[in-house]
């Protein structure tokens, strides 16, 4: 699904110039769900940028669903965000004067969809998340983990290749952070293919694979035991 | 652009920040209702002062004879000459494009004593000896009667047409006037018609106390002979009295043996060029309001624009999701283009109503109170209205074009971070 090659990319800062990808190869096949690991500088939120076309790469290639990822405008690369990828953020990034169900349908808006096929999609994805009742609720009339619900709904609206979610469970108390893990593992169990960045070991371990980053490079690369979140739920 | 969803947004945006949607606003209603009323105000002033030229042709020109200031021929100087009427027939030969020569000539009512006798009743008028063509150049109403005609001036009828003035100076109400007769300095003349002169301008009474009478028949009895006091001449509509003066005036010099460098000699009065230099005053009244009007609008557009972006500033995180979330930059663009416009139009329209209102309560306070002096009917055309509006979609564009720029200038990993 993802196919990473020899990927650098290093950032000016002034005269400097920050190395901070030197050369990462990995890649991810379709159902899998993946964390990345790493203390804070590492790389994996550069890395996850770039997964997510909203930065561009230096050198190397990057292979999305068979689909090269190279010199996008803005416009492309719009187009493919919104058809490959579903983001999920630490912050969770809902617009707030939009209802939870607005919220869902906006990839479903970008892609052209009917208003009201647009709606019945929202609804449905809210209630695979629990949340049908809340559909016309505002973000600030959520929880933290109900907007972090949302989010995965939108971001599973728009039935993306690869779901990129760059910590999730961040701005969430363990109980909750528990059950977002139980919803994503939920979606990885239907086939879905999911990478998300953390630095919580517990999290981690939920996760089937554990990609370990410093200073750039991948020092681990392994496959794990996956831990159900649900039985803490 | 008929997108539901996109107005709601627009609607959302609008809306959530009310007080400061209306602040802005403000400042585009502002411009175009000082634009539309300084337009109405100029057009009240220049309907007031054009009605005061009323339905005259102010293709016209007056032409009347001085005393000589060179001598010519062995004539002397400080010669005191008239126009004949020969002059009439050689001008209208002579010169194209005329449409009326009337010769005049005028008994005075301001010089002598009481010239005109009825009865008991006396006063003093005006009394003018005319041919049919100057109701064309100096248009009266005839309120009962008739006017001259040609039969009237080749059989020197002793008929004459009175003013509504004259007929309450010397008939009661009740009196029958067509029909009767006056005496003008002792001649008797029948009255056949009365008359009321559509003008607006100060002399308006007095302009209703004269007495026509044909040029012929004045001639014979007030022993004028074929002398010409003054004409009035007209030139057709396609070309200007201004142009064709010169030759005139020569013409007639040549006629009544003046010298050609004689310039006191005939005068003249071009009413076109009067009325073309209050032509020109207008003309620069409506560029002076357009250039204050737009002015103003400018600095409500530029509030509209200084909004816009602080409202793109506002979302840059929210423009930053919907762009992660695969929006396209060209519709994010779009959407802050239109969302200035249609602030823009909104504010202008609510301007516009508004200065309507006001020029129709203007109209109405002057319908009440009467008329003012040299004001009359403020109003602006539609084509102003339709002109107002291009300059608003236009304004809307520029205002939120810098704004649709910055929201998609900042990529998108930046605007997520934004706080």
């Amino acid at each position: 699904m993802i196919e990473i090659k020899d990927l650098h990319k290093s950032y000016k800062m002034g005269s400097n110039s920050l190395h901070v990808l030197k050369g990462i190869n990995f890649s991810v096949k379709e159902g899998e769900l993946v964390a990345i690991m790493g203390s804070s500088g590492s790389g994996k939120s550069t890395l996850l940028n770039i997964l997510g076309m909203l930065d561009e790469l230096d050198e190397g290639s990057y292979t999305l669903d068979g689909v090269p990822i190279k010199n996008l405008n803005e416009t492309k690369a719009a187009q493919y965000r919104n058809k490959f990828l579903g983001f999920v953020f630490q912050s969770f990034n809902l617009i707030n004067y939009k209802s939870a169900m607005e919220n869902v349908a906006l990839p479903l808006y970008y892609q052209k969809v009917g208003r009201k096929e647009r709606q019945e999609k929202a609804l449905k994805y809210l209630e695979q998340v629990g949340l049908k009742e809340w559909a016309t609720h505002l973000p600030n009339e959520l929880s933290g983990g109900q907007k972090q619900r949302v989010a995965i709904a939108r971001a599973m609206a728009a039935e993306p290749k690869v779901l990129l979610a760059d910590e999730p469970t961040g701005a969430l108390d363990s109980k909750t952070s528990y059950e977002v893990m139980d919803l994503i593992q939920k979606i990885n169990d239907q086939g879905n293919t999911i990478l998300l960045v953390t630095h919580e070991p517990d999290i981690a371990d939920m996760c089937k694979r554990i990609v370990h980053l410093k200073d750039g490079v991948i020092i681990e690369d392994k496959k794990v035991e996956q831990v159900r979140a649900s039985q803490y739920v | 652009m008929f997108n539901k969803d996109r107005w709601k947004e627009i609607l959302e945006v609008l809306t959530s920040n009310w007080f400061r949607t209306v602040l802005t606003a403000f400042g585009v209603f502002w411009g175009i209702l000082i634009l539309i009323i300084l337009l109405a105000a100029g057009k009240g002033l220049e309907n007031g002062i054009k009605s005061d030229f009323g339905d005259i042709a102010t293709n016209t020109m007056f032409m009347w004879t001085r005393n000589t200031t060179k001598p010519y021929k062995g004539l002397p100087k400080g010669r005191h000459f008239n126009f004949k009427v020969d002059d009439v027939q050689s001008i209208k030969d002579n010169i194209p494009n005329l449409r009326f020569v009337s010769p005049r000539n005028r008994l005075s009512g301001f010089s002598g004593g009481n010239n005109v006798v009825r009865g008991i009743n006396v006063g003093a008028y005006n009394v003018y000896g005319d041919y049919p063509e100057i109701i064309k150049q100096e248009p009266m109403a005839i309120t009962s009667g008739r006017f001259i005609n040609y039969s009237d001036i080749n059989e020197k009828k002793k008929i004459a047409i009175i003013g509504e003035g004259v007929k309450t100076g010397l008939y009661t109400k009740e009196e029958k006037v067509l029909g009767t007769y006056i005496k003008i300095r002792g001649i008797s003349f029948l009255v056949v018609g009365t008359y009321k002169k559509i003008s607006n301008d100060g002399d308006g009474e007095e302009a209703q106390k004269e007495i026509y009478v044909p040029f012929t028949a004045f001639s014979q009895a007030f022993n004028r002979g074929d002398n010409v006091g003054w004409m009035a001449i007209t030139a057709n509509d396609g070309s200007s009295i201004s142009n064709l003066k010169e030759r005139i005036v020569t013409l007639v010099k040549e006629n009544r043996k003046v010298h050609p460098d004689d310039k006191r000699a005939v005068g003249n009065f071009d009413l076109y060029e009067q009325y073309n230099r209050v032509e020109s005053l207008f003309g620069a009244m409506r560029f002076i309001a357009y250039f204050v009007g737009v002015l103003v609008l400018l600095s409500g557009i530029i509030g509209v624009s200084n909004i816009m972006l602080i409202v793109v500033k506002e979302r840059t995180k929210e423009i930053g999701i919907r762009r992660a979330l695969g929006e396209d930059p060209w519709s994010i663009k779009l959407q802050i283009l239109m969302e200035s416009i249609f602030l823009t139009i909104i504010s202008g329209m609510a301007g516009i109503t508004f200065g309507a209102l006001f020029i129709y309560g203007i109209n109405k306070m002057l319908d009440i109170n009467g008329p003012v002096d040299m004001f009359i009917n403020p109003s602006v055309s539609i084509g102003v209205v339709v002109a107002a509006l291009m300059i608003l979609i236009v304004s809307g564009l520029l205002a939120g074009f810098i704004p649709a720029q910055s929201a998609i200038k900042t990529k998108p990993i930046y605007a997520l971070r934004a706080e």
